[in-house]
């Protein structure tokens, strides 16, 4: 087995969607599940779930897409730390093209800054190794999947004494949206699909306090097509049953306390902080930042720019949209203003962004 | 974005392992997990391995989505 | 020839560019005598309608898993030939060179582009040569412009696509831009990833021959992938096409390097397949002349043409759901081609 084709079996789908079905079909009421992580957004557009299920099932988007709930302000950092001579910004490859208040990575790449986008956090350290004279930049977007990588990287810059390695870090952590999410009365938000790879790291016993608190019952869903549409399955039963317990339903990777090394090596380098969401506000304790044996790793302390003045474009609802309060064509910029061209918000530009999976797979 | 990838661990020194899927082949990090040996199946991201995937996990939930499917039954 | 380098010399029209010309250039690439080279390539008048193409290949790196910048070059002219239903007549190369690019690099890249206008049997019949400083090329671009004959009276164009149409594709997909991005620097994948550059005139001669007027709109999906190419048909022709996930032939390969990094084969580059929309009734002749093609062998139908919603193009996903498909935004590779 190769843990991919086998979970996208048709017969194995059609069984599932039978068994939603079946489960929902005398319950009275729409039932609203919400997926915070980009990666369900994608798989569920990729696969065209939506369709398949029945009518009163909705499955709505969250703040799931690190670089869409990442402020504006920090692009333009970014950005100015891109200006500066003999530096190199490494970046994963989504946050090139979000637009900031005035230009974008992209643009400065153009401009003649020197822009390289790596697949791993790894790499960035090779790239400082390699360029000594030249202060390299990683861009530390992100939630608990990839910090433990940046923690791994940072270790590894360490154990190198380089010099010349930095972190621009806007590093978030679930489940605190989930509970702001939870709490905010104008959302109806029945069930959580609680996001894969961050579960394998925190592991599912960290949503308790959100169930505990909230009511709202929490199934850990694989990626895959059947690991969907099996936690929908799940999430429709607990809310038909009248039920709110953490499930766990990808346990051939999540483990109920997570992965406990990673959860020390994130803590070894870093510490927990508030955080601005776009879209949300400040959350308490919902990010993290390098704990101070590691601040000289940190570029915003070391490698001090001016910032430009945050500006936000007028008309733009990615923040309504991050809250899964409204779709993406209920935005008037949507389509017509906005693309993935020249999109003029975060959730159009990232890959993984909702308006942008709207505009690519919608049907 | 969580591009976890699952692969195969093909040769392990220190703590980097050479991985691979259908025979594209990377280097991951195993600093995040330990007791990982050759053959074994991970989870790769970003260029580190981020847990193991647990087989028989996967066949149990597999096997139980086939049978329910046979007997026409609600899957649990 | 005494350097072993390309000198801005070899640019600047005078000795050192006439011995670069004559002891490599031209032998390798047409083997045309001194005598008879002349500031333009005269061509014997033709029956029929012309078609004339251009391209310009910047590929990064020049050299990658089963082939080169040359070879590309040629196949790309012969398939855009090609796919206008045109017999390929004649080829130019347009050769900017980097100050200090290595002569055997060179050497090699020419030897490939004879082999494979050989292959596809068209002749290289006129050229230029241009030397850039240091830094202001990257090694090596070529321009390959392409003239060829349209012997028949059918209309095979991208506008042409009509509904019950089949949709065929001679085999797998994303296998060009995969090889390329496999070998940059920064992404490290180890794996037996190869180009699929391949001249298809022969199969597309074949496909003409056979089908005729059934034949209705020939593309090769290069940069943008087949998703791009076939959303522009779409639009062209105004008709609807609806593809089939599992009929998609996938290099497992390029499917495992696809998941690694993120990106969907449907949208990678191809430099070796055609598209095909073939009227219903001949669809499985189609693929059996596709099969029996040595750049056929993995041909499959995947999709078909509606006249329900205009201008779309949809999926069909492994588990029965649909997806939209639209144009490739923005920059998924760059220097593929």
């Amino acid at each position: 087995m190769k843990y991919q084709a086998e979970f996208r079996d048709p017969q194995l789908a059609e069984g599932l969607l039978k068994a939603i079905a079946a489960t929902s079909c005398d319950y009275p009421k729409n039932i609203t599940l919400m997926e915070v992580c980009g990666t369900h957004t994608t798989a569920i557009y990729q696969h065209g779930i939506r369709a398949l299920l029945p009518e009163k099932i909705r499955l709505i988007s969250g703040p799931g897409c690190p670089v869409c709930v990442t402020p504006v302000t920090y692009v333009d950092h970014a950005v100015a730390l891109a200006q500066r001579p003999e530096t190199i910004i490494a970046t994963f490859g989504d946050m090139v093209r979000v637009p900031g208040s005035s230009s974008s990575l992209l643009h400065e790449q153009a401009r003649g800054a020197t822009i390289k986008i790596v697949y791993s956090p790894l790499d960035a350290v090779t790239i400082a190794e390699k360029n000594p004279d030249t202060d390299v930049v990683f861009l530390g977007v992100g939630f608990e999947t990839t910090t433990p990588t940046i923690a791994g990287a940072i270790l590894t810059a360490a154990r190198k004494n380089l010099d010349n390695f930095y972190v621009l870090c806007s590093h978030k952590t679930m489940p605190g949206p989930m509970a702001a999410l939870a709490g905010d009365p104008e959302l109806q938000v029945d069930g959580y699909l609680c996001p894969a790879h961050v579960s394998a790291i925190i592991g599912a016993n960290a949503y308790q306090p959100l169930v505990d608190a909230y009511r709202v019952p929490c199934v850990v869903t694989g990626f895959e097509p059947l690991d969907v549409l099996q936690g929908v399955l799940m999430l429709a039963r607990q809310v038909i049953n009248g039920e709110a317990r953490v499930e766990n339903q990808y346990n051939r990777v999540v483990k109920a306390a997570g992965n406990r090394k990673a959860q020390k090596l994130l803590k070894q380098v870093f510490e927990p902080c508030d955080a601005d969401w776009r879209g949300i506000g400040n959350i308490p304790d919902s990010g993290l930042r390098l704990r101070s044996d590691y601040v000289r790793f940190d570029a915003a302390q070391q490698l001090p720019v001016d910032i430009e003045p945050a500006v936000e474009h007028q008309g733009c609802l990615c923040g309504e949209i991050l809250k899964g309060k409204v779709r993406p064509n209920d935005c008037l910029l949507f389509r017509t203003t906005c693309t993935p061209e020249d999109p003029v918000g975060a959730c159009m530009v990232s890959s993984e962004g909702t308006c942008a999976a709207e505009y690519k797979y919608g049907t | 974005m969580c591009l976890g990838v699952p692969m195969q661990v093909k040769t392990i020194e220190n703590e980097m392992a050479v991985c691979e899927i259908d025979g594209v082949q990377r280097e991951a990090s195993l600093m995040m997990i330990d007791n990982v040996r050759v053959g074994d199946y991970v989870l790769i991201h970003a260029g580190f391995a981020i847990e193991k995937i647990d087989a028989e996990e996967a066949q149990l939930t597999l096997k139980a989505l086939r049978e329910a499917l046979d007997m026409g039954l609600v899957p649990e | 020839m005494k350097s072993d380098v390309i000198l801005l010399g070899h640019g600047s029209g005078g000795k050192l560019s006439h011995q670069l010309l004559d002891e490599l250039i031209v032998p390798i690439l047409s083997g045309v005598d001194q005598r008879d080279q002349n500031d333009a390539a005269v061509l014997a008048a033709q029956q029929g309608r012309l078609a004339f193409t251009t391209d310009s290949y910047v590929v990064d790196p020049i050299f990658f898993p089963g082939g080169n910048i040359g070879d590309l070059a040629i196949h790309g002219t012969v398939n855009d030939l090609a796919m206008a239903g045109a017999t390929p007549l004649a080829i130019s190369v347009g050769l900017i060179l980097e100050e200090g690019l290595a002569i055997s690099e060179l050497r090699e890249i020419l030897e490939s582009m004879r082999a494979a206008a050989g292959e596809a049997n068209v002749a290289i019949v006129t050229g230029d040569t241009k030397v850039v400083p240091r830094g202001k090329a990257d090694k090596i671009f070529i321009n390959t412009s392409g003239i060829g004959v349209i012997e028949h009276d059918l209309e095979i164009s991208g506008s042409n696509a009509q509904a019950g149409d089949k949709i065929l594709i001679n085999g797998t997909i994303g296998d060009h831009g995969m090889a390329v991005l496999s070998c940059r620097e920064g992404l490290e994948l180890e794996s037996a990833l190869v180009t699929d550059s391949a001249p298809l005139n022969s199969m597309v001669n074949k496909l003409i021959e056979e089908l005729g007027e059934q034949l209705h709109t020939l593309r090769d999906p290069t940069r943008g992938g087949v998703a791009t190419t076939l959303k522009e048909i779409a639009l062209q022709s105004q008709i609807e096409i609806t593809l089939s996930e599992t009929a998609l032939p996938v290099n497992p390969s390029v499917g495992g390097a696809c998941a690694i990094l993120g990106m969907d084969p449907l949208f990678v580059a191809n430099e070796g397949k055609l598209l095909a929309f073939v009227a219903a009734e001949v669809a499985d002749q189609a693929l059996a002349i596709l099969q029996r093609h040595p750049h056929g062998k993995q041909a499959a139908i995947i999709g078909e043409v509606t006249a329900t919603n205009p201008g779309k193009v949809r999926l069909k996903t492994t588990i029965g759901g649909l997806r939209a498909i639209e144009m490739l935004a923005g920059e998924q590779l760059p220097r593929i081609c």
